[in-house]
């Protein structure tokens, strides 16, 4: 402990422990009142006594066993002082009868009970998703509202549905059984993934990076990282964000224009996160069959790994492609494969991929198909049919950088 | 322990046309499902179809219209249900799973306790 703090350096610290240590602290709590709400209540209260305390006394060592000491006796003591609240509330369901209330400060770690309730297939993915900002990530409704860009009281009636849904249909507040582990990390791993892709490219609006999103789904994966270091999927999810988001500061250019991988300044990438991202790729790829966060990764890496875009070892990322392709046979996967193909073997072979896809329902109304087959007409000098590519695309897409960028190649194409 | 309805949901044609023997594997299956999970069964019946249905709708002025057929005519029609007893809704799900169901599909709603 360091003696007295000034009021910012308080905030500071409280504000760090926030983004560092919600998870933990709400999900111990939660052991003891088995209701999200007065658990949510009570880790607030903490973190209100934390800025007075940690100003008079310092920051103690472990700030989120301290939160949780703190958070953990307010719940008892509200429970105690009201029994009646306590008896008219629908317990969350628990393995153990009795949550055990330990001395001293080594709380183990609950995340994992927690994001598997906020993450239960019983409940809508968008519920998961902002369950998980709420109560993993500490967002308050109104961020995760803007996040989801829905109004704060659509966002509160989401989430409250969602809670009673949790309590009433009795979905168990527990590290599901080993049996069942895959396949329930799988939606944990869907609703993170969905995160880091909504943040990476925003679907919508002025910006193309919502970086509190991309930052929040790295947090997350992180943490599932370090609770479940043995699943290859987990591995592969933390390798994809990593090095997928080590080009984040060279996609858009000091004036806010789209840089295409070709065009984005290789020197600017954070190299120690793609080293740590094709370190995590190594492993997951051991695994077999391998999986596809795994497989994305990959592909990723070998971009990241080439000194320029026309080192880019295409082969090898077609080659990558076509094993995605079948364990995870998506519409998109197709998309990209096809792309990668004109760029391994001419624009020609290109469009007759992506000719192939014309008729999947899925990539109806999805922008970047004509946005890819309007590059390859425009190389092969079909000017007319990629002036219509580029209009087509540019009808489907929302994002305002995107749209930029769609614009500007169609006025290259008048040159 | 807390109680939850298992309400099955199939397209009713799959039964209409089932063979003898397909009609055989689905009554062996639910037999099975029933003596596998007796300990959690607390009741349950199969519905004659709903062309056998009759709807009463209130008039809102405290009559009833009656007329033939489903409440809701759906692909998928209530044909059965189990009433059955589960720790929680991933047991639920499990015991739910075991069900019967190829024409369809299941859902699962836990029963409101008053106190």
């Amino acid at each position: 402990m360091r003696a007295t703090l000034d009021s910012n350096e308080a905030a500071a610290a409280v504000a760090d422990a926030h983004r560092r240590e919600w998870g933990f602290v709400l999900s111990s709590t939660v052991r003891v009142t088995r209701d999200l709400d007065i658990a949510e209540e009570c880790v607030q209260d903490a973190y209100a006594q934390a800025l007075t305390t940690w100003r008079e006394r310092g920051v103690p060592a472990k700030p989120g066993a301290w939160l949780t000491t703190v958070a953990r006796r307010r719940a008892l003591d509200l429970l105690r002082r009201d029994s009646v609240l306590r008896r008219a509330l629908p317990l969350l369901i628990e393995d153990e009868a009795e949550p055990e209330v330990q001395p001293g400060d080594d709380f183990p770690d609950e995340r994992l009970r927690l994001i598997c309730t906020c993450c239960h297939p019983a409940l809508g993915q968008e519920a998961q998703i902002a369950l998980t900002l709420r109560l993993l990530c500490g967002l308050s409704t109104a961020e995760v509202a803007r996040a989801f860009l829905v109004s704060e009281p659509t966002m509160a009636a989401r989430l409250t549905r969602a809670k009673k849904k949790i309590a009433t249909a009795r979905i168990p507040y527990r590290v599901p059984s080993a049996a069942e582990l895959p396949e329930r990390l799988d939606a944990v791993l869907g609703v993170v993934h969905l995160l880091f892709t909504t943040g990476h490219t925003a679907p919508a609006g002025t910006d193309l990076v919502r970086l509190d999103l991309v930052e929040r789904s790295l947090d997350l994966a992180r943490m599932l990282y370090a609770l479940v270091p043995e699943s290859s999927d987990v591995a592969g999810l933390l390798a994809l964000i990593l090095v997928t988001d080590a080009r984040r500061a060279t996609r858009v250019s000091d004036s806010g224009q789209l840089l295409r991988l070709a065009d984005q300044d290789r020197s600017q990438w954070d190299a120690s996160a793609i080293t740590e991202g094709t370190a995590l790729v190594r492993r997951a790829l051991r695994t077999r069959p391998p999986g596809r966060y795994a497989l994305q990764a990959a592909i990723a890496a070998v971009h990241a790994e080439a000194p320029t875009w026309d080192a880019t070892d295409w082969d090898e990322i077609v080659a990558l492609y076509d094993v995605l392709t079948m364990i995870w046979p998506s519409p998109v996967v197709a998309l990209n494969r096809a792309a990668a193909v004109g760029f391994a073997r001419g624009p020609a072979a290109g469009i007759a991929e992506l000719d192939a896809l014309g008729d999947e329902p899925q990539l109806a109304g999805y922008g970047y198909l004509p946005a890819a087959r309007a590059e390859f007409l425009h190389r092969l000098g079909r000017v007319d049919e990629a002036r219509l590519a580029y209009q087509e695309a540019l009808l489907l897409t929302e994002n305002e950088v995107e749209r930029q960028f769609l614009a500007d190649r169609l006025a290259a194409l008048e040159l | 322990m807390s109680q939850y309805l298992i309400l099955i949901y199939e397209d009713e044609s799959g039964y209409a046309n089932a063979s003898q023997d397909v009609w055989k594997e689905i009554l062996e299956g639910h037999n099975a499902f029933g003596e596998k999970n007796a300990d959690a069964i607390a009741g349950g019946n199969a519905l004659q179809p709903t062309s056998t249905a009759t709807t009463l709708r209130s008039d809102g002025a405290g009559g009833f219209s009656v007329t033939d057929g489903p409440f809701v005519e759906t692909k998928e029609a209530l044909g059965g249900y189990y009433l059955i007893e589960a720790a929680d809704l991933d047991e639920a799900i499990s015991i739910a799973k075991q069900v019967p169901a190829r024409f369809g599909g299941l859902e699962v709603r836990p029963i409101m306790v008053f106190s």
